[in-house]
């Protein structure tokens, strides 16, 4: 299981060691040659607005070509901005594939970062747990760390909120890709987020489908 | 919020700001120069540490309205820096919400013993360190990030090489040391045995690690990231410089590429002048501002 981590900046050293914890091996990408033969990307937290200066017209257009195809993806926080269809607080720029609005520094400065030892999670949350095995009698508890974190202000159609906290989605799933406003790679032991991004990696391999059934192939 | 929380998410905004370039800026519009550059992160002064070094006479901390001006323009995290030892300008900080607190050398120390008990507040501390035992009394104070002291500016990136150096090799030998050595080596750093214990497993500090103090080139901010640095601050490097936002541009590039010399030179060429640079010579030892801080 090989997994690109975007590692123009940020918190990509904490996400290539949740992928070794998860038996994957992590892949910096800094370049669009760099995204071929993975079986999944992660972008990782750090600031949206440092990321985007970095982000060459041609790693831009590489990313949404392999997003669009539907190679796994998991965005947490900043990952989550540089992903949405549009960024206020301020306006910025993004590549748009994934299909919700969000606001830059939602829930203020650094003073106001908080951590939830125990997300809501949603009827459609516990659907994909039970998916990828991940329930064992009762959904696992999901720690999630906010550091200066965007606030989802719309949610399209085809995404489905995973989980919450105060009423807010916070975790969200279109298609392969994965999106977190908190940062499961800080978590103390490995988060169940990092769980589900590994069943939708092999999900993808075809060793099984979505559904959590193996595939005769 | 349970206290235990707080170390993570004081760290965790660190780990943010990794691969990045943190600039001193004095004014609102050397702020958003420096945001619309690719800073992650900028530190709001009254004036650069070349200015400060010129000018003499009491450095303190910034005039709250030049901090506010600066949180208003720009949408990245705001750092701003208070004196060694001065925990009442720090929680005038806090209170302001700003985003990092540097205690720092560059400002004129406002206790000769004691740096800030930095477990006392909720905004994280960055400190400044030569070696790996003002290192460690630093993180056993509560700081959630290290860099190099460097020599603030001076332009000369010979003291934070020599302040990385010292911290990498101290952190290598220490992963060889047996369990009844790191019991005078803790003695000897003047840290916790605990504490030494925990980075001679790990090889590591507990905590990011950058480089601060005479980074004036792309080339430069390369260096320190060779040399381990996981950011990279830059003081009087860039407002100092002839084109400022250009040579913005190129070290926040060279810091992501740093280990790609194509890129590092493809952001070298056609930049104008670099800010002057003092050779440690020139500065006289009690003029050195490393030496501020224990």
């Amino acid at each position: 299981m090989k997994i690109g981590v975007l590692s123009l900046q940020g918190d990509f050293d904490a996400h290539a060691s949740s992928i070794s914890r998860i038996g994957g091996k992590a892949i910096q990408v800094r370049k669009p040659s760099e995204l071929s033969a993975l079986d999944g990307i992660v972008l990782p937290g750090g600031e949206s607005s440092a990321m985007l200066k970095l982000l060459e017209p041609e790693l831009i257009a590489e990313l949404q070509s392999v997003l669009l195809k539907g190679m796994p993806a998991l965005a947490t926080c900043a990952g989550v901005i540089l992903l949405a269809r549009t960024v206020h607080n301020p306006d910025q720029a993004s590549l748009g594939v994934l299909d919700i609005d969000v606001q830059r520094n939602g829930y203020g400065r650094q003073v106001d970062s908080f951590i939830e030892p125990s997300l809501r999670i949603t009827d459609e949350g516990r659907a994909a747990l039970q998916n990828a095995q991940l329930m064992n009698g009762r959904a696992p508890e999901i720690e999630a760390v906010f550091i200066r974190a965007p606030i989802i202000t719309r949610v399209g159609s085809d995404v489905d909120v995973l989980a919450q906290h105060d009423s807010q989605p916070v975790l969200l799933r279109q298609g392969s890709i994965l999106a977190a406003t908190f940062h499961p790679e800080l978590a103390r032991t490995i988060s169940p987020v990092y769980m589900l991004f590994s069943h939708l990696v092999q999900a993808d391999d075809g060793l099984i489908d979505v559904d959590g059934s193996l595939l005769l192939r | 919020m349970s206290q235990d929380h707080l170390p993570r998410l004081k760290v965790g905004l660190a780990e943010m700001l990794k691969g990045g370039v943190i600039m001193d800026v004095v004014n609102a519009e050397q702020a958003s120069i420096a945001e619309e550059s690719g800073a992650v992160a900028v530190m709001a002064l009254e004036r650069v540490p070349a200015d400060i070094r010129k000018s003499g006479g009491v450095a303190r901390m910034a005039s709250i309205d030049i901090i506010e001006n600066i949180m208003k323009a720009v949408s990245i995290p705001v750092m701003a820096k208070v004196r060694i030892g001065h925990f009442a300008e720090a929680q005038v900080l806090e209170q302001l919400g700003v985003d990092f607190i540097d205690e720092s050398e560059v400002l004129t120390p406002a206790d000769e013993h004691y740096h800030v008990n930095k477990f006392d507040f909720k905004v994280p501390f960055v400190c400044g360190a030569r070696n790996l035992g003002e290192a460690l009394r630093r993180v056993s104070e509560g700081a959630a990030m290290i860099r190099t002291k460097g020599e603030a500016g001076s332009g000369n990136i010979v003291e934070a090489v020599r302040h990385m150096r010292s911290l990498t090799s101290e952190l290598r030998a220490l992963t060889t040391r047996t369990d009844e050595e790191l019991v005078t080596v803790a003695k000897e750093l003047g840290a916790s045995l605990e504490l030494v214990k925990l980075v001679a497993k790990e090889g590591k500090l507990p905590v990011p690690n950058f480089a601060a103090g005479g980074v004036a080139t792309p080339a430069d901010a390369a260096l320190m990231m060779q040399l381990g640095a996981e950011s990279v601050f830059v003081g009087s490097g860039i407002f100092k410089s002839e084109d400022p936002a250009a040579r913005a541009r190129a070290i926040v590039r060279s810091v992501t590429h740093y280990r790609d010399p194509a890129v590092v030179l493809e952001v070298s060429r056609g930049l104008a002048e670099a800010m002057p640079g003092l050779e440690m010579s020139q500065i006289a030892p009690e003029q050195r501002l490393q030496e501020r801080g224990w």
